[in-house]
């Protein structure tokens, strides 16, 4: 700042030229300190683009990856239910049915199959039946062995079963399997894409909506194409009706007493210290707490959503506090002094005016502290929720004691399995988790901007 | 009687207890509203109440007491020598637990139990049938054990419900005869909602207490069978199932720390720059669309970051940099979880960044540029000082959030607990060692399982030094201003 333009030179030595100064014309300081503006400026720019462009980054990279999830390939074969082959005894009663195993009904999909081909004229070179169950999923026998326990009448018909195809085949159709890459794998082989596209062109094959894929439990290892998120769907609703018993009215329970009734004294400063702290304590930590106090020493079930519900609960409780006491801090004191003033106790002042003037407020947040705790993960993993479940929890109540899973932790068990094709599944069931985000944020700025009154 | 069942009845109690005592409040008065202390409702809500209360208190802890005095009355049925060598109480006790559970399944399906019981080997095949798993074959201490927790079981269930509807009933009668135009049901009725949102305030710290008393009770457990000093100053992190285990925290720190600065030089310079250009430069609109937008990636769960550093980051950044360079071969890397965590964490810098650059009060600014300082000079020479203390606090903040992060650095950074400077070569935080000690194990008896306690404590202890920081950094910084 020393050697800024200096105002007035009296004894200047007479033979040098004077320089003339525009103010139009910047001098070489002023234009540097203006380029220096200009780049601080596209810092700033470069900055929020840069985040934008992450932002953007992410969900087209979790879109295109998760996308496909929705969509999968069927076959439609039409099988012969032999009596002679799945009711040996004659009966038609489902106890004695349930001998004949999933094996069997694998044999009568690929025997259906062969015979559907060759009806069709599709040559299927070299291929043997055995190779032709290989086109569908492992999981088509089993379904096709429920539908008929189920409706022992259908034995002796034709039925039209829609089988799911093998993730292979499926992949193949969804550019992640290429011919290359089946020479190389042992669970596919070029003849059978080229069939594939055989069937496909017969119309016996074909890509459609994967309804299943929100519906189905999870499945095994080599079955990605039959993994769904029934199961994990149900779960994440079980905990997140916990945490909304709980965390709701005892979150307001707790800001009432610490806004409207607490003294301000040392203990008072320090359950709010606390619930700051707590707000920022490491979701992991909560696991752990879960992990030892509900189950190890209260001897809660693993894996259970009401152990989930309940850490999720403590976990969420800090963070509904916080937004419900600033909620009924903007509730402005003319509206209790005129409620004391006519005669309400304190008690009443509070839930008959106060508490609904901030209502907005605290739904909000209790919204946004749902949708926190529906994306967590890390506490979950540690009480067992990751466990391989494939049963459907039962009704409620009861059936929060059940095991069952969750969307994040199912999520992150599919990242662990080998088969590709659960990259897919994983990614789609992100899709699945933040469409339940997004429509939980929604409700939220839809409340605030149209109930929140500013006063 | 089923919980559910209980617990509708005691409701169902409580309700005719509500609408009982507002009549009977009626009728002491004769009718005549002006003679009662209180309104009628309030009447009806004590006696409810009274009901409900002592039922509550009474259920909650006989739970909880419950779990210990049936572990108690089976442990004392099994036999020391029946014990394993290679097994330990507690393996035995989940197997018994197992076993009571099959008995009940039998049972519902309407086997002959004490039958059973007799001859080892049909039980044995009469739990496969129901689908039992059991570690070890059951021995008769086990099954003299399984029917003790059986017994207590239900002979505890049914102390509950009788226990819970006599003091309900009780809770009942005492209530409404308390009822006359006298009785100050109003008081009493606030008084007692008073209580509930007292309890209701402490839930927070006995939180933190179960936290506190959790992670110490298992530390101190794990220092008993384990060298502390090993511990902390070993550098070797090598868990080894069946004893002789090094179990070394200094890999581990450093490889969360690493994580975290990496993760800190993406978003401390991006999430400061936005934040200044929001809050001096922006337009009102452009500030109303991108900051909810730069906000989003703070709602974003962070499983997704962790598939998006698994998915792509992780294999981009070892295709085009690592391998090139010939510095390394693994997509999941320090790197790759540094810079997946920085976009995670750039909100958390920039939203309270621009609410600490927005409370900088506005004559600073006008002084400044009236002397005739360019807004960036401005930015950099009064605000920015001005508002230091609580930027400091938001990126402490930051930091906090950065190591505790779990998910990102489970799918992003590895599982190798290295003590390098590559940062393209997969290394572990504490995080990811407390997920994989933990995962799935309730048996707290090796050293490997209890090391996640210590573990724990350590991120608890730092964590929470660092919010405090944070927190009495920017209290202080207010003050200036208010």
């Amino acid at each position: 700042m020393t050697n800024g333009p200096i105002t007035a030179e009296p004894m200047a030595a007479p033979e040098q030229p004077r320089t003339t100064h525009s103010l139009f014309a910047p001098d070489k300081r002023t234009a540097m300190r203006n380029a220096q503006e200009t780049r601080f400026r596209a810092y700033g720019l470069v900055a929020i683009v840069i985040a934008l462009l992450a932002l953007v980054w992410l969900l087209i990279s979790i879109f295109s990856a998760g996308l496909p999830a929705f969509r999968q390939t069927f076959v439609e074969i039409p099988i012969l239910l032999d009596a002679k082959v799945l009711d040996k005894a004659g009966h038609g009663d489902p106890a004695e049915m349930a001998s004949v195993t999933t094996i069997g009904y694998g044999k009568l999909i690929g025997k259906a199959l062969a015979t559907e081909v060759e009806a069709k004229g599709i040559d299927i070179g070299a291929m043997t039946p055995k190779d032709l169950v290989g086109m569908v999923s492992e999981n088509a026998a089993a379904d096709l062995r429920d539908m008929v326990l189920a409706n022992p009448k259908l034995l002796g018909t034709t039925v039209q079963f829609t089988a799911l195809a093998n993730g292979r085949i499926d992949g193949y159709f969804k550019g992640r399997v290429t011919m290359e890459t089946a020479a190389r794998d042992n669970n596919t082989s070029p003849e059978k894409l080229m069939l594939a596209d055989k069937l496909v062109a017969a119309g016996m094959m074909e890509m459609r909506l994967n309804t299943g894929f929100l519906s189905m439990p999870d499945a095994s290892d080599k079955r990605p194409e039959a993994a769904g998120l029934g199961v994990a769907i149900i779960g994440s609703l079980y905990m997140m009706a916990v945490v909304l018993c709980l965390a709701l009215p005892i979150g307001v329970a707790a800001s009432v007493y610490l806004e409207e009734f607490a003294p301000k004294n040392r203990w008072t400063d320090l359950i709010e210290v606390n619930i700051a702290n707590l707000a920022a304590v490491p979701s992991i930590v909560y696991g752990i707490l879960g992990l030892s106090f509900f189950i190890n020493f209260a001897g809660l079930p693993q894996s259970a959503p009401i152990v989930g519900g309940l850490v999720l609960t403590l976990m969420t409780l800090p963070r509904i506090i916080i937004p419900t006491r600033a909620a009924l801090k903007a509730v402005p004191p003319s509206i209790r002094d005129a409620a004391l003033g006519v005669g309400a106790s304190k008690l009443q002042t509070v839930t008959h005016h106060v508490l609904p003037l901030a209502m907005p407020g605290v739904l909000t947040g209790t919204i946004i502290g749902l949708a926190q705790a529906l994306g967590e993960t890390a506490p979950l993993l540690l009480i067992g929720m990751v466990a391989f479940v494939r049963d459907f929890p039962g009704a409620p109540l009861s059936g929060l004691f059940d095991p069952a899973s969750a969307l994040p932790v199912q999520i992150y068990n599919w990242t662990q399995r080998g088969d590709p094709g659960f990259v897919e599944r994983a990614s789609g069931a992100i899709i699945v988790l933040l469409v339940f985000l997004i429509v939980m944020n929604t409700a939220a700025i839809i409340l605030r901007r149209r109930y929140e009154r500013r006063w | 009687m089923s919980l559910g069942l209980l617990v509708l009845t005691v409701l169902a109690l409580a309700a005719l207890g509500y609408a009982i005592g507002r009549r009977r409040a009626m009728a002491t008065a004769g009718g005549d509203l002006r003679k009662l202390h209180s309104l009628p409702t309030f009447y009806g809500w004590i006696t409810a109440l009274g009901v409900l209360i002592p039922v509550f208190t009474v259920t909650v802890i006989w739970l909880f007491a419950e779990g210990f005095v049936i572990h108690n009355s089976a442990l004392s049925h099994i036999d020391p020598a029946d014990v394993p060598a290679d097994s330990s109480v507690n393996l035995m006790m989940a197997d018994v637990t197992r076993l009571a559970e099959g008995l009940s399944v039998l049972q519902a399906k309407g086997t002959d139990v004490p039958a059973v019981e007799q001859d080892i080997e049909a039980l044995k095949t009469a739990l496969g049938d129901a689908g039992v798993a059991m570690g070890n074959d059951p021995t008769p201490s086990m099954i003299a054990a399984a029917e003790a927790v059986r017994g207590t079981a239900k002979a505890s269930r049914l102390g509950l419900s009788v226990v819970s509807l006599i003091l309900a009933v009780a809770g009942l009668a005492w209530g409404l005869r308390r009822i006359s135009p006298d009785f100050r049901a109003r008081n009493a009725t606030e008084k007692v909602s008073l209580g509930m949102l007292i309890a209701a305030s402490l839930i927070a710290v006995m939180t933190t207490v179960g936290i506190v008393f959790s992670l110490l009770a298992n530390t101190v457990h794990f220092f008993s069978i384990y060298p502390a000093t090993t511990f902390f100053f070993s550098p070797t992190w090598d868990p080894k199932f069946g004893g002789g285990s090094t179990l070394g925290i200094l890999p581990l720190v450093w490889g969360t720390l690493y994580v975290s600065v990496i993760s800190l030089v993406v978003a401390v310079p991006i999430g400061l720059f936005s934040a200044i250009y929001l809050a001096e430069y922006a337009s009102r609109r452009v500030r109303g669309i991108v900051k909810p937008l730069i906000e989003v990636l703070a709602g974003i769960p962070t499983i997704v970051y962790g598939l998006f550093a698994l998915i792509t980051v992780g294999p981009l950044l070892r295709d085009w940099i690592a391998m090139p360079m010939g510095i390394g071969n693994s997509s999941s890397t320090v790197m790759t979880a540094g810079l997946v965590m920085g976009i995670m964490i750039i909100p958390f810098v920039s939203s309270l960044s621009d609410d600490i650059i927005n409370a900088v009060p506005q004559s600073l600014r006008d002084g400044s540029l009236g002397l005739g300082a360019t807004p960036s000079e401005t930015i950099r020479q009064v605000v920015i000082p001005a508002a230091l203390p609580g930027i400091v606090g938001a990126i402490l903040l930051a930091a906090s959030r950065a190591i505790g992060e779990t998910m990102i650095v489970v799918l992003g950074a590895g599982a190798a607990a290295k003590l390098s400077l590559n940062p393209f070569e997969a290394m572990t935080t504490v995080t990811v060692k407390i997920v994989s000690q933990l995962t799935g194990d309730t048996e707290f008896a090796s050293p490997e399982t209890l090391v996640a306690f210590a573990l724990g404590l350590t991120l608890f202890t730092f964590t929470l030094g660092l919010n405090v920081v944070a927190l009495v950094i920017v209290r202080k910084y207010r003050e200036q201003y208010e």
